[in-house]
Order: C-alpha cells, then structure tokens, then sequence
C-alpha cells in the first residue's frame, strides 16, 4: 500500500470540557497516483485527519505510513496545500515557489524547477509579483505550485478552493485535474463540497461526525471531463447527499440542544 | 488634491506667522518674552551661517544614531528572547512595561550621577529611551507569526533556526517597522531632555544656554528645528518605511 492509516485515532485535551474524541480507529489505504477525497460535514475531523497526514498534528492513537515509512512528522514527502494560500507575503512569487527548494538544490536547479511549475499553473507572467498583487484563485495556484515543486509522494490539499467564488473554483478544478494527469501525484482531497468531491476525484471517502468515522467509501467511475448536467454526476450526488443528511441533522440538532441547555 | 493640501497648509502656516507679527506690532507683550517672527527668522539664519546650529546639530545627531542603534539593537535581542520564551515572559514581560512607562527625563540624574555632564550620560538616556518600547515591539512581532505561515514552512520541512531566520524573522518586519519608528520618536525626546541638562555640545544644550542669556529669538528658532527634524524624520523616513512594508505584507 502506498498511504497507510491504521486504526488512527485523535483526542484533543481541554482544561475545560475534559476530553475531546475527534474520531478513533479510522483506517485507510490509498493507492499511489489516486485521486481521493475525504468529505463530510464540518466537525468530523477530515481536515484533522489531513494534518495527521501531514505530520503537524500527532495521531492520539494508531499509526501511518507512506511507501512503508512511518509518518512521525512534517517533511517535504507530503506537500500540502491550505485554504488560505499562506504565501509568504516578503517573498515573490518565484521565491516562494523556491523557497523549500533551497536548501537541497543548486539556485539554477531551483529556478528552472519553480519556473516549470509556475508555467503548469499558468503562472509565468507573474514570477515576480507579490502576493497582495494577486486574486486569491492566482494565490492557490502558486500554493499548488510551491507544493509540487518538492516533488512530493502524496498532494494533500485542505479545502483549497473553499474561499474562492464559483467561476474561479470552477476554473481551478480543471488545472487541478490537469495538473494531476501531467505529475501523476497521488492527491488527497479534503471537502465539504459533494459536487467538488464528485467532479475531482477518483475516490471519495465520506465521513460522519460525532463521532468522527468513514461512513462509505466510494469509486467514481465517471469518465473525465465530468459535468454537473451529466446524469451519472447529479445520480451520485443525490446518493451522497441522501447519506450525508442525517450526519449534517445529527450536527444541527445538537448545536440545538445546546442552545436550550444554555438558554436555562 | 495633493497640491490642494500643500496650498492649505502653506496658506495656515502664513495666517499663523501673519497673527504672530500682528501681535508683535501691537505691543502687548515685551520682546524679551515675546521675539518677532523675523528676528526669529534672523537667529534661524545666523545660527546655520555662523555654524553655531550645525555644529549642536552634528551632535545631537551623533548622540541620537549612537544611542538609537544600541538601543535597537538591545530591544531586538530582548525582545527576541521575551517572544521565544515563555518562560522568559512570564517572568520579566511585565517589567518591561514598566520600565517603558517611566519618562525619559528620570534617567537624566541618574545618568549624570553615574557618568557625570559628559556625552556618555546624553546616549545612555537615549539608549534607555528607545531600547524597551523596541523590545516591546519586537516581543509582539516575534509573538503574532501567523501559524499559518509555520505550518506551510513546516510541510515545507523548515524547522530550527531554518525557520526562525526564514519565516519568523522576515513575518515580523512590519511590527519591527514600527517598533523602528517609536523607538526614534523616543529616543528623540529623551535626545532633548539629556541635552537640556548635559554641559553640550548639542541642539538641546543650545537651547538651555540661548535661555541662560535671555536670548528667546534663539529658544524659538531651536525648538522650531527640532520640531521640524522630528516631523520630518516621522513624515518622511519612518511613517513613510513601515507604510510600504504594511501594504506589502498584506496588513493595510
């Protein structure tokens, strides 16, 4: 197996309100060049999961593997990409495509690295630009292309589009997939979105919440480019959608009953 | 616009100059105490031709980026070692606070008793003045990185030193901006009140001494320098620095 979870579980500790199971004995394995998404509603622990993945939280329980090696924390194997593009603003865009390739490559080395890959994102006209100058679309792409000049094994991507509008979301899927096909990395995709889930991936991990737990595990055998008017594409969403509700009501009524209790 | 602004305030400074000299002329008040416009124009213009200005001027200045530059540099290093430890600032990040609520002036005798009328008690004021509102800066630069910036460096496989010299050291220019401008603005004012008490030279020893002799021409036409060097540094140098840093690191 390529992405390996085992029995991977995670509990915050608050001074408060005592102890906190975001979800326990989670297991997964994923195949190299996948596409794979993990949706569900927001409190199930997906983008935690993905943290995991990418060693900047610790797994409470369990354990995780990438090519056999144990994942015990951060490192340039995982490249991730977050909702907010977390440029860094002191540097241009060349030099933060470049920055986590100093120090393991020649500066000539780096340069033409960050140059092809801001040329896959359609970016070379803006190398040297900061980052207030550009849209937030124009920001993630530089994002995805600082990650993947690592030459990561895996993508692991947080909602990366969830703070963009409609259209520019729409255009970034499709350089997403084509970015995809042409790296043939391994992706891992969290959303709260079915039809992005849908339209994007190979895989979809839906999880519950309270507590946090994979709740079906689906392939989509839909061929590319997917549209939303497709008969396949609006069939698998209503599957989905029919799964999700009474997680999403679980959550609603919850959030509820607490008012209530706080209202006494 | 722009020149809409500058016309308004050449017409104000005008109208001011124009109510001075009419008070003059009326003779309320006598010329000891109350000096024309022009003779304090004339003090202004004598003082830099016969050179008694530039040279106060010159020191002022060497005691000013002496005692700035250490003061910068302590307020770095403390501030630094507040904002990495915790520990740290628990224990003496209140102090801090305190030792910058206290007016520069206090040190004054303090300073002359430990190294007496000499240049060194001027910069040790300075120093003092400009060194905790620094650190103090400093301590929240290094204290508001965002995490988000230490999480992408850290999948990025930055740690260590890496990462202070790399991420948090270039994430905390802004605030290191402003702590720049305030420690200069502190450092300004503490410049005078050592001068003022010091046996010169300097532009705030020249002012003690043009009181000394009753001269208020030369009183007015000094503070009208050092108002202008002060406004100008802000307007010109400092403000104007960390306005383009804020823009560029997205915060304003």
């Amino acid at each position: 197996m390529f992405l390996e979870l085992n029995n991977v579980g995670k509990t915050f500790k608050d001074k408060e309100q005592g102890e906190f199971e975001v979800f326990s004995d989670i297991d997964l394995s994923i195949e190299k060049k996948e596409f794979v998404s993990l949706l569900g509603p927001s409190g199930c622990g997906k983008s935690t999961l993905l943290s995991m993945v990418a060693g900047l939280e610790h797994a409470t329980t369990g354990s995780m593997s990438l090519e056999g090696h144990e994942i015990k924390q951060a490192g340039p194997d995982r490249g991730m990409v977050f909702q907010q593009a977390s440029l860094f603003p002191w540097l241009n865009v060349k030099d933060n495509v470049m920055f986590p390739l100093k120090s393991t490559m020649s500066k000539k080395e780096a340069e033409e690295r960050a140059d092809h890959f801001l040329k896959m994102v359609h970016l070379s006209r803006f190398k040297k630009h900061y980052t207030y100058e550009l849209s937030g679309g124009m920001q993630q792409r530089v994002a995805i292309a600082r990650a993947l000049a690592m030459d990561p094994k895996v993508l692991l991507m947080d909602e990366p589009f969830g703070a963009l509008d409609e259209q520019t979301r729409h255009i970034l899927h499709d350089e997403l997939i084509k970015v995809w096909q042409e790296t043939q990395k391994t992706i891992l995709f969290v959303t709260h979105s079915i039809q992005e889930a849908i339209k994007l991936s190979d895989r979809i991990i839906v999880m519950g919440t309270r507590p946090g737990r994979i709740i079906a595990d689906f392939n989509v055998d839909i061929p590319r480019p997917r549209s939303r008017s497709d008969e396949r594409v609006i069939q698998f969403e209503d599957e989905v959608m029919n799964l999700l509700k009474g997680e999403i009501n679980k959550v609603l009524k919850e959030e509820l009953t607490n008012e209530i209790e706080y209202s006494y | 616009m722009k020149l809409n602004i500058l016309i308004k305030r050449i017409l104000f400074l005008v109208a001011v100059l124009g109510i001075w000299q009419l008070i003059f002329t009326l003779g309320i008040l006598e010329e000891i105490i109350f000096p024309s416009p022009t003779s304090v124009g004339e003090a202004l213009y004598n003082g830099f031709t016969r050179g008694d200005f530039v040279g106060a001027l010159g020191a002022s200045f060497k005691h000013l980026f002496i005692g700035l530059f250490m003061a910068i540099a302590f307020g770095t290093i403390l501030g630094v070692i507040l904002g990495k430890s915790k520990q740290a600032d628990e224990t003496a990040g209140m102090y801090l606070i305190a030792m910058q609520s206290i007016p520069s002036i206090v040190w004054v005798p303090l300073a002359i008793m430990l190294f007496g009328f000499s240049e060194f008690a001027v910069i040790f004021v300075v120093v003092l003045g400009g060194t905790f509102v620094m650190a103090l800066n400093v301590r929240t630069a290094i204290q508001s990185v965002p995490p988000q910036f230490l999480r992408a460096a850290k999948t990025m496989g930055t740690s260590g030193f890496r990462m202070f010299f790399r991420v948090e050291v270039p994430s905390s220019v802004p605030y290191f901006m402003t702590g720049l401008r305030l420690a200069w603005a502190f450092s300004w004012r503490a410049l005078m009140a050592g001068e003022l008490l010091s046996n010169g030279p300097g532009l705030g020893y020249s002012l003690a001494y043009a009181q000394d002799y009753a001269r208020m021409d030369q009183v007015v036409a000094i503070i009208v320098i050092i108002g202008v060097i002060g406004a100008f540094a802000d307007q010109l140098v400092f403000s104007k620095l960390e306005k383009n840093v804020r823009s560029r690191w997205g915060l304003a």
